[in-house]
């Protein structure tokens, strides 16, 4: 299907120029990356910009870096890439494992992350895994650059707290400094390309602390701290785990659609968050655990 | 607008609107016909194309974008000879009614170069994104396994 709609199509070569053109356009303007939900949109006419803005031609926005406990992750890093980078494979094993979801290899190899979280649709996999290690959103603006914690950017279904003539330049995620390990545990209809009807990120430390995230059980992306609560400085136990579990439902709003229902995603919210944690734990023990093996399928 | 690219090893210059898609392209300017049109939305693999060497869904692309990139399509996979994959795909007899197998070329492509010896649930995971309506996995997942570890 052809697009039908006329735009524009820049590419400018640094971000201060990309920052120009996103005022200059105000709402009227898309960025480009991967283009895994952006020619969609314009295919079906969902969104009519009058520019599309390539950035794939601004060095600043590519690559993956490690710098002593910090993370950056680059606007422009797609999913294969965080799949194949050996440094987050070593310090941030579950951002791989919850990449490994992301629709297939095809998607993958353009799709970005910061793609992901700018598209904040409600199942979105990056979410849970940047939750739990309270990620930092770096955009730039007209009036320079500013931070945004994850927990403040999802604001509603498809809404992010950035302003239209911001860019996301990177994402930052830094390492616990506790010994710690998590998991991502991902619900679809089938295992393969498909949508989360439910995602549970959780991480446990040496010293009891917990974190938990969901995706596509509301509306937004978010923690769970009401089981955080129930969890922290207890223990780890399957007997912990079952009691806290349950405080799943005070913290999920889950709807009826054409992947799931409103009470099978309540039930197997409960039963991922129960699951995730015992495999989270097992991991802290030095165990291997297969997560694609936890829920079946 | 112009752009200039490498396409099945030939050097290509061409004249594109904005909203073009590659995939379109592809088939109606240039006259590729490997790639299909299965969903139009990234789903199903029909389309996939190698973008400098990784394998992308050519309906997801803006023919802008490619400018000075490499792009193989099923024609430019074993010009002189069939490559080990397409010769393992006639053997196993991997096609019923041949639609999905333009992507899986690609897609099998893909994971060999980056993968000599790939097992059974790496290959079913690298071909998790390409669908046969016909449901003819089986002997596409054999066909892989038989191409793997062969010279091309």
């Amino acid at each position: 299907m052809p697009i039908a709609h006329e735009y524009e199509y820049l590419k400018p070569t640094s971000v201060a120029e990309a920052v120009d053109i996103l005022s200059r356009f105000e709402n009227n303007v898309r960025c480009l990356a991967g283009g895994t939900d952006l020619i969609v949109h314009l295919k079906e006419n969902v969104v009519r910009p009058a520019a599309v803005v390539d950035i794939k031609a601004i060095p600043e926005l590519s690559g993956i870096k490690m710098q002593g406990n910090e993370l950056r992750i680059g606007a422009l890093v797609t999913f294969s890439e965080i799949i194949h980078s050996a440094e987050i494979k070593k310090h941030f094993p579950v951002l791989v494992e919850a990449a490994e979801t992301v629709a297939s290899v095809g998607v993958r190899n353009r799709a970005t992350l910061v793609g992901n979280i700018c598209s904040a649709v409600p199942s979105l996999d990056a979410a849970p895994v940047l939750l739990i290690y309270d990620a930092q959103v770096v955009v730039r603006g007209k009036n320079g650059e500013r931070s945004i914690s994850i927990h403040d950017w999802f604001t509603g279904p498809k809404k992010t707290s950035k302003a239209a003539d911001e860019l996301v330049t990177h994402v930052i995620v830094n390492k616990p400094l506790e010994k710690h390990a998590a998991a991502y545990v991902k619900l679809g209809r089938y295992r393969g390309e498909d949508l989360a009807q439910a995602g549970v990120a959780v991480m446990l430390t040496d010293n009891k602390n917990y974190r938990i995230a969901t995706c596509a059980l509301g509306p937004i992306a978010k923690r769970a701290p009401k089981v955080e609560a129930a969890l922290n400085s207890h223990t780890p136990s399957k007997k912990t785990f079952e009691d806290a579990a349950k405080f799943i439902l005070s913290e999920i709003s889950p709807i009826t659609d054409i992947r799931a229902s409103k009470e099978y995603r309540e039930h197997m919210a409960v039963v991922m968050t129960r699951r995730a944690l015992e495999a989270a734990m097992a991991r802290l023990l030095g165990k291997t655990v297969d997560v694609a093996s936890i829920l079946g399928g | 607008m112009k752009v200039r690219f490498q396409l099945n090893n030939e050097k290509r210059s061409l004249d594109v609107e904005p909203n073009d898609v590659l995939f379109d392209v592809l088939r109606d300017k240039i006259g590729l016909k490997s790639p299909k049109c299965g969903c139009d939305r990234g789903d199903c693999g029909a389309c996939s194309i190698l973008l400098n060497g990784k394998s992308v869904r050519s309906c997801l692309v803006l023919a802008a974008e490619i400018e000075g990139a490499n792009i193989v399509t099923v024609e430019g996979i074993g010009q002189t000879d069939l490559s080990p994959v397409q010769k393992a795909f006639l053997d196993k007899n991997a096609f019923q009614c041949g639609y999905c197998a333009p992507g899986m070329i690609i897609a099998a492509t893909e994971l060999l170069e980056h993968n000599k010896h790939p097992n059974a649930h790496e290959v079913r995971e690298a071909l998790s994104g390409n669908l046969c309506r016909c449901t003819g996995y089986t002997p596409i997942i054999e066909a892989v396994c038989q191409a793997r570890g062969r010279k091309s």
